[in-house]
């Protein structure tokens, strides 16, 4: 149990190209902290030069009280868990959760009793004598997950472990694994490309987008305050939508219609506009036009796609809201609308 | 799953003959010619030939000349693999390593490839020259009197070393082709696991690699016993004498040199049950221990 301090860590290889920028975060003792961001953005490469598997070459990097940069990766009290599990497969379950173990100088007795207890845990008893070629998907994960959990490390890594995953298994997963870590308490960084994981698994998000951090927050606050466009597009299923508006006289107006609320101390001129599907309302008191092309039916609520003021935008109402293709009255929640500047797309 | 069929015998037939007879006219043939011939002894001349049971096997068990041969035959087999193992072996894991410019390292380390065996053996022959071979030289710098095709040892240190030089790039690309095969995330996890990168090695890579060892294992014994036939014959300039020789090339000596055919038969026919029992022994000993992913 540790607390990783990032000071301006940064990642640029030989060709020049910059991977991460300089980042700096500091993750509390037992938190659980999600990178999340699109392929690409580097949310790996940091999490592997928290591993020590990708040299550092900025910044550096604190895990408890010791500076790690140089340190060799078996000494950094971390456990990993791989997205394709990452499992020896010559080695039966039992060695290959007792690796780690075994090449700390631990005793064979402990290694043994540490593997038991690792694997009533996680439910591996009975496959213990197993190579990793007998096992499914899911058990190939969880004996991942007893690797990890068997060293007993301060620091957890997770590289998109249940990408590999059918989807049901991965909820499945996802609820075991925050389960496991709330119950050790150990600090814990966990890289995914899905927002659900993310808004699921987290304490706290941080978003990242072309090697660079756009936002650090909690679930709630990455959701309904997104620091820039990209996080707000990135995040939430179907994404919040952004329409390009402008401030007159301290109203929102698009395309010079009637105001859609007020602009507060936003200066007038062009903006974007943003307001999550369900911080809308159909009908009532909206004097807003909305032409609905599509309504997508899911059972317990209903998406309705279609134009506002020329753009798409989409709506997202209970299932006791009747809706059907064709135009009609909305009004978006005053207390929703976001507003971005329109040329940078950062939160105003 | 929907199995295809063949609606008449004939197809498929007509389809395995090219194979079968080739198997046939190169291997069945003349394996049947060379059991025959070896129950007879042959008249020199080729004006006939004389039935004689077992003679020439058992004439060969108690050659002293003959046993001598086999036996270094074992240690040159066992010398040549191993060193054409190893050292390909730690190259391709030292080449899996490079970053910059690797195509370059692993085309160069490929080249020798490309090299015939009696090429091999004329250049053994330029390196160990007693006179102008560089090698000499240098062995004379350590003291070593060194004599090729005089001295029994001298020799088969040529040989030897010839004959491994020359495998090595093949068992070179067998390993790097090997070792890139292991998941990247594998090698990870036991970075993390093991903070010694030799016995990470031992317990982690070569254990993967061992599907692909297995299989160079055995080409590599074919090789040293049959196929450096080109490079010994090379060095050797057609002048055997004293000099060390395996058992492939014994059976060319007796039979085409010393017109032999009889005795010469029956030693290839050795040949032929000692690779049968070596392949079985392999496949069921050695097999079962590796683990294919």
């Amino acid at each position: 149990m540790a607390v990783v301090k990032l000071n301006a860590v940064g990642k640029t290889y030989p060709n020049g190209f910059e991977a991460v920028k300089p980042s700096s975060f500091t993750i509390a003792d037992g938190e659980f902290v999600v990178l999340v961001g699109p392929s690409g953005c580097g949310k790996s490469t940091l999490l592997r030069m928290v591993a020590g598997l990708e040299e550092i070459t900025a910044g550096t990097l604190n895990i408890g009280d010791r500076e790690v940069n140089d340190v060799d990766p078996a000494d950094r009290d971390i456990a990993m868990v791989f997205q394709n599990y990452a499992l020896y497969p010559h080695m039966t379950v039992r060695k290959n959760i007792g690796y780690g173990l075994k090449n700390r100088g631990t005793t064979a007795d402990t290694i043994e009793a540490k593997v038991q207890e690792a694997a009533k845990m996680l439910n591996l008893t009975e496959l213990l004598d197993r190579k990793p070629s007998q096992l499914s998907g899911g058990q190939r994960q969880r004996v991942a997950m007893g690797r990890a959990v068997v060293r007993d490390p301060s620091l957890f890594l997770f590289d998109e472990p249940l990408s590999n995953l059918d989807a049901k298994l991965r909820n499945q997963m996802r609820i075991e694994i925050k389960a496991l870590q709330r119950r050790l308490g150990v600090t814990s960084i966990y890289v995914t490309h899905d927002q659900v994981e993310a808004m699921t698994m987290a304490d706290r998000i941080i978003v990242l987008n072309s090697g660079e951090i756009e936002q650090i927050g909690t679930p709630a606050e990455i959701y309904h305050s997104p620091a820039s466009t990209f996080v707000a597009s990135f995040m939430g299923a179907p994404p919040m939508n952004l329409i390009e508006a402008r401030v007159e006289e301290g109203e929102i107006r698009v395309n010079g219609g009637a105001s859609i609320g007020p602009a507060g101390r936003c200066p007038s001129g062009p903006i974007q506009l943003g307001v999550r599907p369900e911080d809308v309302e159909l009908g009532g008191a909206g004097q807003t036009p909305f032409d609905i092309s599509i309504v997508e039916e899911l059972g317990a609520h209903r998406l309705l796609h279609g134009h506002l003021g020329g753009q798409p935008f989409t709506v997202h109402v209970g299932k006791e809201v009747a809706a059907a293709p064709g135009t009609t009255q909305i009004h978006l929640k005053p207390e929703a609308l976001r507003l971005f500047d329109s040329q940078t797309g950062k939160a105003m | 799953m929907k199995r295809a069929g063949f609606t008449t015998i004939w197809l498929p037939v007509a389809l395995l003959l090219p194979q079968l007879m080739i198997i046939a006219i190169f291997f069945y043939w003349p394996a049947g010619w060379a059991v025959q011939s070896s129950f007879y002894l042959q008249d020199p001349f080729g004006f006939g030939s004389t039935f004689v049971g077992l003679e020439n096997y058992t004439d060969l068990g108690s050659n002293s000349e003959y046993l001598r041969i086999a036996w270094f035959t074992v240690i040159y087999t066992c010398l040549v693999t191993f060193f054409s193992l190893a050292i390909a072996l730690l190259l391709a894991v030292k080449a899996d390593k490079v970053i910059r410019s690797a195509r370059t390292y692993r085309t160069l380390l490929m080249w020798v490839y490309a090299i015939a065996p009696p090429v091999a053996g004329f250049m053994g022959i330029m390196f160990f020259d007693q006179r102008t071979g560089p090698i000499t030289d240098a062995f004379q710098v350590f003291g070593w009197d060194y004599k090729l095709g005089v001295n029994y040892t001298d020799t088969a240190t040529a040989m030897v070393i010839a004959a491994v030089w020359k495998q090595i790039p093949v068992n070179f690309i067998f390993f790097l082709s090997g070792l890139q095969s292991i998941p990247r995330s594998v090698n990870e996890a036991a970075i993390i696991d093991n903070r010694s990168s030799t016995s990470r090695f031992w317990q982690v890579t070569f254990p993967l690699l061992a599907p692909t060892t297995f299989f160079l294992l055995i080409i590599n014994i074919t090789y040293a016993l049959f196929d450096t036939f080109g490079i010994i014959d090379t060095l050797l300039k057609g002048e055997p004498g004293n000099n060390p020789m395996t058992l492939v090339y014994k059976v060319y000596l007796d039979g085409f040199r010393g017109n032999d055919l009889g005795g010469s038969s029956a030693q290839s026919v050795i040949l032929m049950v000692l690779v049968l029992i070596l392949t079985v022994f392999q496949f069921r000993l050695i097999e079962r221990r590796i683990h294919y992913t």
